[in-house]
């Protein structure tokens, strides 16, 4: 088997994802799928450091997972302090954005 | 042959196998997070997928990385989602229904663009030679990226500290609900129950008239009728409250039911006891 | 030695910056301090003179280099300074001179509440001026020459509550702006063409460039020439200017800034004598100006205005020296040295007259006022006598040799530029004849005068306030406006006599600005003798005119030429018309090519783009998720540019 099935694997989780963020309108899913995309983007970096014979995809890997964590706890708490005003977690609600 | 010389080179089959099986797994729990209807469902999908990724890791030779998708994504984050899930509603569920004119179809459409596009892109590239991870890890794959970390990218890494210690302190901000005014104390309220001439004596504790001892079945008044007044706030408001109170007339049915059965009288029509308010709607 | 250079400047700034910043705490003291700091400037100046003189004439060149000012690639302007024989000259002039009119106009700005301010321009000016004379470098010259074109500006609408004065002050600065644009483009043009703009390397290196480049380098310094020194065609602004209190017309209008126009030819003489038709077209300014400058001063009944034509026509002998190249360059150095003395002592003697004379200008209402101010009477006599070249006194000599020079600089050129000048001496003669007739002898015509005409606006703001209709007391001038008057009428009398006995200007100035005998058709002698034949002459007319006939308290109505005079040649008119009705029409033309042409673009844009975004606007929903869609949707194009890109 060729490594760069690995890649393939990737792209397809991504683009799950990418298509669930745009189809979900509960904000807890939606940003499920964009862990799962940025859980895609990681795969795929490991497997180039594979290729590459050096640490340094992984290492980015390493910070895109610290950076997703902190993405997740400030996400989260927006979330949270959303559905505490609005009783409601369906982010067409807040279509605020229009005139 | 050990894992990390097999790391190193390409195609041996029991990896090939291994991707097979657990890839197609991932790809069916991705789908599963991003279709099924209820958060928890998706969560617990999306975990089952991140695990699998985490052993694609380990056979990529990202030892360290593998380990830490287990303990800190699938621990620790996918935790944090599920506590946000049950403060949210574990059960409620969302309805998939679309409400944007043709948001789904320019969705799928994107998207199966944009895979086609990425896999022509991947398709494209010349990826014919890898080295693998073998020299890279040579002294150990943690060492390895620890040397890194330290000195190459010792900044980023700093940085990236400021960056969660930021994330924290805003998350705590965006969540923490200041005071406004002074919080009343048991006296207060009482007088002010007194006052008002509503319910004066204490609201009923959870369970006091239940027979079942849940939280989110509401006890039941002298008339049989439940109190909603019994249950917590939070589970009134998402509509979870469990309605026992017409249980034990359809035992009672069943009973009797089962009793004339026996007795070969008549069958009575089986039917259950609805609560008024519930027929009507 | 040189270390003294910088003090001589920095003496009049820090006059200035204290001045100016002081504010009302200094108004008992501030008008002194600024004298003292101008005359420690003069005394830094006579203590670098001795040095001078006790050195060489080839190693009386001082340098001092301060700091490096900006350096950029090749581009490196210093802040150096450079005192050689030339500097030394203006420096002594404009520090010796200038000090004497600070202490004329602490008694000139008795009663003028803003006396102090008034210091502080004029330290202000010093500095500018010094500056000026003292730079290294075309560029730092530039820094004085804008310097000194605010000051002008600032002394000009001192009295900035009379529109004339502001109206006055605008216009000069204006003018002289079309002057500096000139100096500017000569300096990139000197750094385009020689690389740099030190005096140093543009001066030694002519040789180098193209007499096409020097001629355009030489005629963009003499358009800033012309719009410093009040030179056709960028005269008009300097018979305003008279609108400014009589030391600033003294100090900057007569002596000192107005002469700059004429260091700057004679500082770059050796751009000039490499570009003969330059030097042609600056000859050609000074004779039209000198014979414009002495019909308009015949013409004028102001008596300040009549004195700023006359210093328009004697710079216009300077400038005509000058672009006479080496012939000429010193006889220009030496009569602005001695116009120096005789203008400034007769712009005093004129205030001092007005300070007499309840601040009246006209000279139809004055009249035999040397009974009551002699001393203003002899030292105005002696500086007019000096200004008309009476045998003996410092105009004599000084002009007496710029219109040999301009004999000599041969063939019909030469004719017609001598010529000029000649004539110009007549005039000069007859003009300041009639000023001398009109303000000190003849009937007291400022006695019983009914009203004031409306003609002679009053120049100075305090004649309103003593009364208008009271009879003027003509009473002389205090000690402290008298004795400048005295020193500057010494200077008219033997300065010429001082500096050509035994050539000793000339030895003085040679080893900077070259010199050459040129090939005269006529002998000095003649010359000479001819120029004495014209002043006879001018007396004469004038004394005919004015002094035998009494003078009308009105004006007559004149000939054409006298009332083409009055209107100072229709220069007004002339730039009106061309420049400011011009500029009208192009504004109005290109404000009806603005409203229909690019408004209509514009507005049909604007219009377009509404609409556009009228129907575009249905796509923001506000619903996040279409937007997603939409980003999604660029990154997947972004994706497939990429690869089109690659696969091309």
């Amino acid at each position: 088997m060729n490594p760069v099935n690995y890649l393939y694997l990737a792209a397809l989780l991504f683009t799950i994802g990418a298509t669930g963020v745009l189809i979900r309108r509960n904000a807890i899913v939606v940003f499920m799928c964009i862990e799962l995309m940025l859980n895609a983007c990681n795969l795929a970096f490991v497997a180039f450091s594979r290729m590459h014979g050096n640490l340094d995809g992984q290492i980015i890997a390493f910070f895109t997972m610290v950076v997703a964590a902190a993405e997740v706890v400030v996400g989260l708490a927006i979330i949270v302090s959303l559905f505490r005003t609005r009783h409601s977690a369906s982010v067409d609600d807040a279509s605020l954005m229009k005139l | 042959m050990n894992a990390q010389h097999l790391a190193a080179y390409t195609t041996s089959t029991g990896e090939a196998f291994q991707f097979w099986v657990l890839g197609t797994i991932a790809v069916i729990g991705a789908l599963c997070t991003v279709f099924m209807k209820k958060a928890v469902h998706s969560a617990l999908c999306l975990a089952g997928t991140m695990i699998i990724l985490a052993i694609f890791y380990l056979a990529n030779g990202a030892y360290f990385l593998g380990i830490v998708q287990i303990v800190v994504y699938t621990g620790a984050i996918m935790m944090l989602f599920l506590f946000v899930v049950m403060l949210v509603g574990v059960t409620a569920a969302d309805s998939l229904k679309e409400t944007i004119k043709g948001q789904r179809w320019l969705a799928l459409l994107c998207g199966v663009g944009f895979g086609v596009l990425l896999f022509a892109g991947i398709g494209n590239a010349s990826l014919k030679e890898f080295n693998g991870t073998g020299q890279a890890n040579a002294n150990g794959n943690v060492e390895g990226l620890a040397s890194l970390i330290f000195t190459k990218y010792v900044f980023a890494f700093e940085i990236t500290g400021a960056l969660l210690i930021t994330a924290a302190v805003g998350a705590m901000v965006l969540t923490h609900r200041e005071r406004t005014e002074r919080a009343k104390t048991q006296r207060e309220l009482s007088e002010q129950r007194i006052r008002e001439g509503r319910h004066v004596p204490p609201l009923p504790a959870p369970g006091v008239y239940a027979r079942h001892n849940a939280v989110d079945i509401a006890g039941l008044l002298p008339d049989g009728t439940p109190s909603e007044l019994t249950v917590s706030k939070t589970l009134r408001e998402r509509g979870q409250i469990r309605d026992v109170s017409t249980e034990a007339l359809n035992d009672l049915r069943a009973l009797e039911q089962r009793a004339e059965e026996r007795l070969e009288r008549t069958a009575i029509e089986p039917e259950t006891f609805k609560r008024p308010e519930e027929a009507s709607k | 030695m040189e270390n003294l250079i910088a003090p001589l400047i920095a003496a009049p700034l820090l006059g200035a910056a204290v001045l100016l910043v002081g504010g009302r705490r200094l108004d008992r003291v501030g008008h002194w301090i600024g004298t003292l700091l101008s005359t420690a400037s003069f005394v830094f100046g006579l203590i670098l003179f001795a040095d001078l003189l006790g050195k060489n004439a080839e190693h009386r060149t001082l340098t001092q280099h301060l700091w490096t000012w900006i350096s950029v690639g090749g581009f490196q302007a210093d802040v150096t300074f450079r005192l050689d024989q030339l500097s030394m000259t203006f420096v002594l002039l404009i520090t010796g001179v200038g000090s004497l009119i600070h202490l004329y106009s602490v008694g000139y700005m008795e009663h003028d509440e803003r006396r102090r301010r008034f210091f502080g321009y004029l330290n202000l000016f010093l500095a500018a001026m010094l500056l000026l004379v003292l730079a290294d470098n075309y560029l730092l010259l530039y820094v004085g020459w804008e310097g000194v074109g605010l000051a002008s500006y600032l002394l000009i609408g001192f009295w900035q509550h009379k529109p004339s004065a502001a109206t006055a002050a605008k216009k000069a600065f204006l003018v002289n702006r079309v002057g500096d644009m000139g100096l500017s483009i000569a300096i990139m043009l000197m750094f385009t063409t020689f690389g740099s703009f030190a005096f140093g390397p543009v001066l030694s290196h002519t040789g180098d460039a193209s007499e096409g480049k020097l001629t355009a380098i030489g005629l963009m310094l003499l358009l800033a020439a012309c719009g410093k020194s009040a030179q056709v065609p960028l005269q008009s602004w300097l018979g305003d200017a008279m609108e400014g209190p009589t030391p600033v017309s003294a100090l900057i209008h007569a002596a000192t800034m107005v002469t700059a126009g004429v260091y700057l030819i004679v500082r770059s003489g050796a751009v000039f004598n490499a570009a003969p038709d330059a030097q042609l077209a600056v000859t050609v300014v000074g004779a039209v100006t000198l014979l414009f400058g002495a019909i308009v001063g015949c013409a004028k009944d102001d008596i300040k205005k009549a004195l700023a034509g006359s210093t328009m026509s004697q710079i216009g002998y300077m400038v005509l020296a000058a672009g006479l190249g080496p012939i000429g360059y010193v006889f220009a150095i030496m009569h602005l040295v001695t116009h120096g003395f005789f203008k400034a002592g007769l712009f005093l003697g004129a205030g001092s007259v007005m300070h007499g004379m309840n601040d009246e200008v006209d000279m139809r209402r004055y009249g035999g006022l040397r009974k009551y101010m002699p001393v203003t009477f002899i030292t105005f006599g002696l500086g007019y006598l000096a200004i008309i070249g009476f045998p003996g006194l410092s105009g004599f000599f000084s002009k007496d040799k710029i219109i040999e020079a301009a004999f000599a600089k041969g063939g019909t050129e030469g004719w017609i530029l001598g010529g000029a000048a000649l004539l110009g001496a007549a005039i000069t003669a007859f003009y300041m004849t009639r000023v001398m007739l009109m303000t000190f002898f003849g009937e007291e015509r400022w006695k019983n005068q009914p009203t004031r005409s409306p003609e002679a606006p009053s120049a100075e703001p305090a004649a309103e306030t003593r009364g208008e209709h009271s009879e003027p007391h003509p009473h002389e001038s205090p000690k402290v406006m008298t004795i400048p008057m005295i020193v500057l009428a010494v200077g008219s009398v033997f300065g010429g006599a001082f500096f050509s006995i035994g050539d000793r200007f000339l030895h003085w100035l040679e080893p900077v600005t070259g010199h050459s005998e040129g090939d005269s058709p006529l002998s000095a002698t003649a010359v000479t003798g001819a120029t004495m034949v014209c002043l006879v002459i001018g007396v004469a007319i004038a004394w005919a005119r004015y002094g035998r006939k009494p003078v009308p308290a009105v004006a007559p109505r004149g000939s054409l030429l006298t009332r083409a005079a009055r209107r100072d040649l229709f220069q007004d008119d002339f730039n009106h018309v061309v420049l400011v009705r011009g500029g009208e029409h192009l504004t109005r033309s290109l404000v009806y090519v603005d409203h229909t042409l690019v408004d209509g673009v514009v507005n049909g844009t604007a219009a377009g783009f509404g609409g556009l975004s009228g129907r575009l606007r249905r796509l923001q929903n506000g619903f996040a998720r279409s937007y997603a869609v939409s980003m999604f949707g660029g990154a997947a194009l972004l994706v497939a540019a990429t690869l089109l890109m690659r696969a091309v």
